[in-house]
């Protein structure tokens, strides 16, 4: 069990990372932009203004609990 | 600059700065406690690194080239936010910046207060330098894999990872020690910005997003992310200044 738990928690750090809030916004502005683009919206400008949103946010976030 | 280019450039980069870091590793255990079980070390990690690449390299051009866009894309996003978050922080004084001598001296500490080795193999300096190496390594392996896979360029990818590595051990080799001028953080920065980049291109990609501009926005969005990295990193600077001189007030 200890080395499924460790397993786990590698491949978490490794895909998810430090903030978990960055990947779970990445998966809503996929889900968006694959929604929008299916039904044939202008969805190239969603991944962008995410990754620019998410990471102001972490970078703030840690800033203002680390600094 | 083409996206070729551009491949070469996040892949040599990136690689780069895991081989440092790994050479680092391997350098304080084996001139601590010997070569000849770091070095099995080494090469048992090289092997299973070469392993998952061959394994799943043409594996994955099995996979519809849609599909395949939009899962490397997500990895590689979340991978590059991950180096932006780190090095803007580090870059804003947030972080404290990589020490390369200070991981070897500490490495070196920890191999000499380890217990001494009995038999022909060192138990110890194997499994340091399999473990440094192959975890440096899998990330680069995940963007070798993702960036040959989505471009059809494996070939180049792998390349661009052993030039890399040659580069590095060159470099290691002639200066007998950890590569603590090499500007990690700066490094970080670029391949950072490049694999967010290639992530939300190819991501959007493959979530059905048709680019303005085709191919070319990559360039457009590199552009874009690196910008606001930048723009990010000075307020952070400022915030920094701003709390240094409230603090000497106080």
């Amino acid at each position: 069990m200890k080395y499924v738990v460790a397993f786990g928690r590698f491949w978490w750090n490794f895909i998810v990372g430090d903030d978990w809030r960055v990947a779970a916004g990445l998966a809503v502005a996929f889900v968006l932009t694959w929604v929008l683009a299916h039904h044939g919206i202008a969805a190239w400008w969603v991944l962008p203004l995410a990754v620019v949103t998410l990471l102001v946010g972490s970078v703030a976030r840690e800033a203002r609990d680390g600094g | 600059m083409s996206s070729d280019a551009l491949l070469f450039l996040a892949t040599f980069l990136a690689s780069a700065v895991e081989a440092v870091e790994a050479l680092t590793i391997v350098l304080a255990v084996g001139t601590v406690r010997g070569w000849r079980s770091t070095l099995y070390g080494v090469a048992a990690a090289t092997l299973v690194l070469a392993a998952i690449v061959a394994a799943l390299g043409p594996a994955l051009s099995a996979i519809p080239i849609t599909t395949l866009r939009l899962v490397v894309g997500a990895l590689l996003l979340s991978f590059g936010l991950q180096w932006l978050r780190k090095a803007v922080l580090r870059a804003g004084g947030y972080k404290p910046l990589h020490d390369e001598a200070a991981a070897f001296a500490s490495g070196r500490a920890e191999a000499g207060s380890a217990t001494a080795s009995t038999g022909r193999m060192d138990w110890y300096s194997f499994t340091v330098a399999f473990k440094g190496v192959l975890l440096e390594g899998l990330e680069v392996a995940f963007i070798v894999i993702g960036f040959g896979s989505t471009q059809s360029r494996l070939g180049l990818a792998v390349g661009a990872a052993a030039a890399a590595v040659v580069v590095v051990v060159a470099v290691g080799v002639v200066v007998r020690g950890p590569l603590a001028r090499v500007p990690e953080n700066t490094l970080k920065y670029v391949v950072g910005v490049l694999l967010t980049s290639f992530g939300i291109f190819w991501g959007g990609e493959g979530a059905g997003v048709e680019w303005p501009g085709g191919d070319a926005a990559i360039l457009a969005i590199a552009g874009f992310v690196g910008l606001v990295s930048i723009l990010l990193t000075r307020e952070l600077r400022r915030r920094r200044e701003r709390l240094k001189l409230v603090e000497a007030k106080a």
